[in-house]
């Protein structure tokens, strides 16, 4: 089983992207962690039909 | 009156909405509101409120809608004027001191390209493709979004076991990693045992009561409350998380917490377990613990869990007990708390915000007394006819979705909890009330002060009809939690709650209150 990246994680300093509540990146600050908040929205303007045509082709 | 406003492309997080909704609510002359993104579950929602037009109706989830119904025109047009005044204060505050917010994970990529983990809590509809993102750039993933499919956690899961990564979730609340706290966790000190768990509060718990008998943990890793439960997922994340403790020369002792897994799941991950050479500790929550073998050990519950793996950790022998202050105290308190209360006086009432931590008191007291009505009751004729009303013995867990719908979880919000005791306080059959205050990052600032009046309020209530009322509780928390634990403590013994350590022991305290007052 290879969970060589997860034991990599362990050693390194905790990096965050936080995609949604910013409550959570607020908390993270606090703990003096690297933490970068994103605006996100929903993908095609929150279109499904879209959206999961979009996520088909990965983007 | 009725207005609603619809705003095109302005998306605001749940929880900041639920928020200003609440807020909205409360102003004078205002009967309902609701401030929302157009969701296909809110629209349903306005539409059953009657607060709904062609608008509304043709919402995304990118668009906010604000609906109000007061008592006139100018009334409706102010409330809708305070919401859009709150949310643009919010707006500017992240736009005076943040730093441009990219819109992509791959400009967030970019921006901070020593990223290792990303934190998804966007609506579980648009999760999965951000997880498989995420994955695909090697990124590991805590996903505490819920409203994910079983199909889409097992393709998930499977990417991050081709890429030994880590996916915690769906549904994942707590974990803590390198020592951080992640979304809802507590501050631990460092140490060296290292969890794997399928329950966030669970994990709290636990984690919390290592702290206070002086261990530290390594790692507090999350799976996901489906990980074990479900063959196909197969615990996954689980045997993941173990096999990167057995490799962590850090971590001296494992813990896994889980609720009761799928029997193959069980196997494998016992297996997987006394593989690792360490010495191990298990607690399925509402299982009957296995007798020791090896390196395994089984707790019989959350407390006893982290007890075993701190003594464990340190070379002691576990010596088992119920509770941590001397017995002829616990018999004091139950002398003090049962000699005032009237004969009709009989029944436990927990009401709860952890999930875990109801059904680690209702499992207890379904042990020792039998029938235990819940919301989180697996027996059908167990099962509260109505959750907002309590019958005999009840164990409410009132972060149940049934009174999440539009709003905050109670650990967020404590009103859900604060309405209920109000309502519990009429009845005088109630002897004891046991509660949670889960404390940490995520939670309320003042879970204690929040409610504190009400409970006030339900203890004088009983005394003018010519009782006592019984208010057991239990913290989960830390020294080094911002909520200040013993703040918390002091608040509510200040009006006569017992405070004890922990769950387990305010459940076996409340027990005996329920079994004294029976004689």
């Amino acid at each position: 089983m290879n969970v060589k990246p997860i034991n990599e994680l362990f050693k390194k300093e905790l990096v965050v992207i936080n995609m949604g509540l910013e409550s959570f990146a607020e908390n993270l600050r606090d703990v003096n962690v690297k933490v970068l908040q994103m605006n996100w929205k929903p993908p095609a303007g929150g279109n499904k039909k879209i959206s999961s045509l979009l996520a088909r082709l990965g983007r | 009156m009725k207005k609603i406003l619809v705003e095109k492309d302005s998306y605001y997080d749940s929880v900041f909405l639920m928020l200003i909704n609440k807020e909205v609510k409360q102003y004078d002359g205002v009967k309902d509101a609701v401030v929302s993104m157009g969701t296909d579950v809110n629209i349903e929602l306005l539409k059953e409120m009657g607060l709904t037009n062609q608008e509304v109706e043709s919402a995304t989830p990118n668009d906010l809608i604000i609906a109000v119904e007061a008592e006139s025109e100018e009334v409706a047009d102010k409330a809708i004027q305070s919401a859009k005044e709150l949310l643009n204060k919010k707006k500017s505050e992240s736009t005076d001191t943040d730093e441009y917010r990219p819109v992509s994970l791959d400009s967030a990529i970019e921006m901070l390209p020593d990223a290792n983990m990303v934190v998804i809590s966007v609506p579980g509809a648009f999760a999965a493709r951000e997880v498989r993102k995420a994955l695909n750039k090697n990124l590991h993933v805590m996903l505490f979004s819920d409203n994910v499919s079983l199909e889409d956690e097992i393709e998930l899961k499977k990417l991050a076991e081709e890429r030994g990564l880590l996916m915690m979730g769906p549904d994942c609340g707590t974990a803590i990693i390198n020592g951080k706290p992640l979304c809802f966790a507590n501050v631990i000190k460092r140490g060296n045992i290292g969890l794997v768990a399928a329950s966030g509060t669970g994990l709290q718990e636990v984690t919390c009561s290592i702290d206070k008998f002086g261990g530290g943990i390594t790692q507090g890793i999350g799976t996901g409350g489906r990980d074990l439960k479900n063959s196909d997922v197969g615990g996954r994340m689980m045997l993941m998380g173990i096999e990167a403790l057995k490799n962590d020369p850090e971590t001296k002792v494992i813990v896994v917490i889980s609720k009761p897994p799928a029997e193959d799941v069980a196997k494998k991950v016992i297996n997987k377990l006394r593989e690792t050479g360490k010495p191990c500790v298990i607690h399925f929550i509402g299982l009957k613990p296995g007798a020791q073998e090896g390196n395994l050990y089984y707790a019989s519950n959350l407390e006893e869990a982290a007890g075993m793996a701190v003594a464990l950790a340190k070379g002691e022998k576990y010596e088992k007990r119920v509770f941590t202050i001397p017995e002829s105290e616990v018999e004091a308190i139950v002398k003090r708390e049962t000699a005032n209360m009237s004969k009709e006086q009989k029944y436990l009432r927990g009401l709860y915000t952890g999930g875990t931590l109801a059904d680690e008191a209702m499992i207890l007291f379904e042990e020792e007394i039998g029938n235990i009505y819940s919301n989180n009751q697996t027996k059908p004729e167990l099962v509260l006819k109505d959750p907002h009303v309590s019958q005999g013995h009840t164990i409410v867990d009132l972060g149940d979705d049934v009174f999440t719908v539009g709003r905050p979880h109670p650990m967020i919000d404590p009103s859900t909890r604060e309405e209920r005791i109000v309502k519990e306080m009429e009845d005088p059959e109630m002897a004891v009330m046991l509660l949670d205050m889960v404390l940490g990052y995520g939670s309320h600032e003042d879970p204690a002060g929040a409610i504190l009046d009400s409970l006030r309020k339900a203890k004088e209530r009983f005394r003018e009809r010519g009782g006592y009322l019984s208010i057991v509780a239990s913290i989960t928390g830390t020294a080094g939690d911002f909520q200040n634990m013993e703040e918390q403590k002091k608040k509510l013994e200040s009006i006569g709650c017992v405070v004890m350590p922990s769950n387990y022991q305010a459940s076996m305290l409340a027990l005996k209150i329920i079994r004294e007052v029976a004689k």
